[in-house]
């Protein structure tokens, strides 16, 4: 579904993604692993053309995608929910969904996707019309994916959902990804916290300094001595 | 807002029943003052200086004071609403309306419009000694009336939105309201003493004031909203009648085209600023290239270019040239963001007037004369219309500059159309987005670069055809007429009335248009005063005199009333299925 080949991106001349390769197939939830400055969300950013990458072929769903401006590359159905979650802090909670399905055009389908988002995250339904400022953090995450859930996307990208959240508000996010996954929702999953995304993932790739170290199945590297060191914190 | 509070809410629970009586007192003792005499001599605003008969300022003082004291008194009536018959329901009704709240903020209104009425007198007679003793009563009741309000509890809040009343009777509510507003209008247009002016500007206040603290407002914004298109079809026809209550007379409407001009250029920069929140110092560069493009095309004997179209065709060009120097300024532009743009429309503006000044033939190509611009342009001709004419339409005459006006009547329908679309289109959404977060915008697909552009550009195009117009209504076009002083009064408008209304720029565009043109005390010192009131407003009402409601919970987002009445605009009903 998504395929990345020998991606290099650039700050100036700093390199920050030194020509990685990747997969995603249907259905998957993969994972992006390491620590920070590995390169993980420039990964994200240029994926989803908000970046333009120095060499390599990104292609998704057989088109190659690296050269598409942003706005275009949603409507392919390739959804960010970004860094940091950056929801718009001053709109409701509803401005904020339906910002999310900027890029369709079907108001039938966007009322059934409102919906199914307040189904989800019931809370957000309650505030559907406070402004999105004042939510914690948790409830700003589920938003975010709420968010990024209205553009119907095929492969939506999580960059760091747990973010700063309580390890409660951490299991719901997790328990999300696997529903949305189960609706048929293929994930590119970038997470610091390697335990809990190694549990829900199909195959995951480890990143140190923009190189892939380190591939497997979730299972695998959660099995893995090197992982177990560098990243769950066991001897 | 933190305005220190004198009167507690503890005095307040101890003194509403002798501050009510005193507000009824101070609002009959004013009523009755009217029939005094308020100044020594005749000649002060207009003559206040009979016994026994009121003129119409004092008339306006009074009903004032008739409100002031119906208000204070209904609290008293209300108990009645218990009995049978029609007046109880009628009561039934008052009982939804903030009685209260509406004589707190009349107390106030009432002692500025006294105030402003006797420091008119005294500075036009010379002295407080001008005032007569029908004046110090007047000043008496106001003060009794605004200490007895302070120290009312401010009560329940209205509801009278919830009312439910016949759509003809909103309608004629509407209309009724739309033709007071015109009659006041006109009659505070003719008064050519400042004091008068000011006065009636006082009372309009005032009233507006009280009819929004007792709820009146909701309701009729209520009504307003379920009978949009009558609102807007029957503002565009009062403010078509404006010209037939002059009486052929053309000074207010060569101030009145001059406002619709501003308002126009101003509700275009409001799709810039307001909307899509592109902070541009430079505007009036592009009213400036309409204005110049439409004059060198014109039938004037000075105009450069020989090609002379008919002017709705040089109307369209106008509006294309600014469009593309708003494009070939907004690419390089908009792709950085904020402060920088600011910076580039402000020396753009600059650029475009030098520019002008030196294209004289020995700089540049002898396009528009350099500074001395393109004169003596002559009136257009639509149609074998001609503006220039007189035309008489049932008896009354209506000169040159009315002509003009319905002209631009027709432009500001087109512009607020425009207007309005866009906001509440899709694309208008995008503006909000951009707005608040650029990329996060384009994260959601929102195309930042093209829309940001499209907003500069559609911005210019508006201000551009404004321009065309403006060229043949000055009837010459000289590049000191477009001056930064005049981008900053654009701005200023829009932020004064608020941003991302159209109603809230008409206000703050006639506003600033019409004030100094009548006061000329304000027009020596126009820049003090705006730049004071614009730091007031700052402090006080960041949103604007008329806010969109969006912009208001930008600016109050811990405000939860606000928070319930956007819920119910909400046009999803989940309720019965959660």
């Amino acid at each position: 579904m998504l395929e990345v080949k020998d991606l290099v991106v650039a700050y100036g001349k700093v390199k920050a993604v030194k020509g990685i390769s990747f997969s995603v197939e249907q259905g998957q939830v993969v994972s992006l692993l390491g620590t920070n400055g590995a390169g993980k969300t420039t990964t994200l950013r240029t994926i989803s053309g908000l970046l333009r990458s120095e060499s390599g072929e990104i292609w998704f769903e057989g088109e190659r995608i690296d050269r598409t401006p942003a706005h275009k590359v949603v409507m392919k159905g390739l959804a960010h929910s970004p860094e940091g979650r950056k929801i718009f802090p001053r709109l409701t909670v509803e401005d904020n969904l339906r910002l999310g399905a900027f890029a369709r055009k079907d108001t039938d389908g966007i009322a059934r996707d409102l919906k199914r988002v307040y189904d989800l995250f019931e809370i957000l339904y309650e505030r559907r019309a406070q402004p999105a400022g004042t939510f914690s953090g948790g409830e700003q995450q589920m938003l975010a994916i709420g968010r990024a859930m209205m553009s119907r996307p095929r492969l939506l990208m999580l960059d760091e959902p747990s973010m700063g959240l309580s390890p409660i508000m951490m299991q719901r996010i997790m328990s999300t990804i696997r529903a949305l996954q189960s609706e048929g929702v293929t994930i590119l999953l970038v997470e610091q916290n390697a335990a809990a995304a190694l549990k829900l993932s199909d195959r995951a790739y480890v990143l140190e300094v923009g190189q892939i170290t380190l591939d497997g199945t979730g299972e695998q590297l959660l099995g893995d001595d090197r992982v177990k060191r560098a990243y769950l914190g066991e001897d | 807002m933190n305005v220190p509070t004198i009167v507690t809410p503890e005095l307040q629970k101890r003194f509403h029943v002798p501050g009510r009586i005193a507000a009824l007192a101070g609002g009959l003792l004013l009523a009755a003052s009217a029939y005094l005499p308020w100044a020594y001599d005749g000649d002060a605003l207009d003559n206040m200086a009979f016994l026994g008969g009121p003129s119409t300022l004092q008339f306006l003082g009074a009903l004032l004071g008739l409100l002031l004291a119906v208000s204070a008194g209904m609290a008293w009536v209300e108990p009645w609403a218990d009995r049978k018959g029609i007046l109880p329901r009628l009561l039934m009704v008052s009982r939804r309306a903030g009685w209260t709240r509406g004589t707190k903020a009349l107390g106030v209104g009432l002692l500025g419009f006294i105030a402003v009425v006797l420091i008119a007198i005294a500075l036009e007679l010379g002295g407080l000694v001008t005032i007569e003793y029908g004046g110090w009563v007047a000043l008496a009741g106001a003060l009794l009336g605004f200490v007895g309000s302070r120290l009312l509890t401010p009560g329940r809040a209205p509801s009278l939105e919830k009312v439910k009343t016949p759509a003809w009777l909103e309608i004629v509510s509407i209309a009724v309201l739309l033709l007071v507003a015109l009659l006041l209008a006109a009659y505070a247009l003719n008064q050519n003493d400042g004091g008068t002016f000011l006065s009636i500007l006082a009372f309009i206040g005032a009233l507006v004031a009280f009819i929004l603290r007792v709820g009146a407002g909701g309701w009729l914004s209520a009504a307003g909203q379920r009978h949009r298109n009558v609102l807007v079809f029957s503002s565009f026809a009062v403010a078509f009648l404006f010209p037939f209550t002059q009486n052929g007379s053309d000074a207010n409407m060569s101030i009145a085209t001059q406002v619709l001009i501003f308002a126009a250029t101003a509700v275009g920069l409001n799709i810039v600023v307001g909307l899509a929140g592109l902070l541009d110092l430079g505007y009036i560069a592009f009213l400036g290239a309409g204005a110049f493009t439409a004059a060198t095309m014109s039938q004037s004997a000075f105009a450069t270019i020989g090609w002379k179209p008919p002017f709705i065709v040089v109307m369209l060009i106008a509006g294309l040239v600014s469009a593309t120097l708003g494009l070939i300024i907004g690419s390089p532009t908009l792709r950085v963001s904020g402060d920088y743009l600011a910076i580039v429309t402000l020396a753009f503006g600059e650029i475009f007037r030098i520019s002008m000044s030196n294209l004289d033939g020995s700089d540049g190509p002898d396009l528009v004369h350099g500074s001395s611009g393109i004169p003596a342009i002559p009136n257009l001709n639509l149609f074998g219309f001609d503006f220039g004419k007189v035309h008489t339409v049932l008896g009354i005459p209506l000169g040159r500059f009315s002509n003009y006006f319905f002209l631009m009547l027709l432009i500001m329908a087109l512009i607020v159309l425009v207007f309005t679309r866009l906001n509440h289109s899709r694309i208008g959404r995008g503006w909000v987005a951009i707005r608040e977060d650029e990329k996060a915008a384009e994260a959601m697909g929102v195309n930042v670069f093209g829309l940001k552009l499209l907003a500069f550009a559609g911005g210019a195009f508006l201000a551009g055809l404004a321009g065309a117009v403006k060229a043949h209504v000055d009837q010459s076009v000289t590049p000191d007429q477009y001056i930064f002083l005049e981008s900053a009064f654009l701005l200023a408008a829009v932020v004064l009335g608020g941003m991302g209304t159209v109603m809230g720029v008409l206000l703050g565009a006639a506003l600033l248009k019409l004030v100094p043109e009548k006061l000329r005390f304000v027009n020596e010192y126009r820049m003090l005063i705006f730049g004071l009131l614009m730091v007031l407003m700052m402090r006080f009402r960041p949103e604007g005199m008329i806010p969109n409601q969006r912009r208001v919970l930008e600016f109050h987002s811990d405000d939860e009333e606000l928070v319930e009445e956007i819920e119910e605009d909400l046009p999803y009903e989940f309720a019965e299925e959660h």
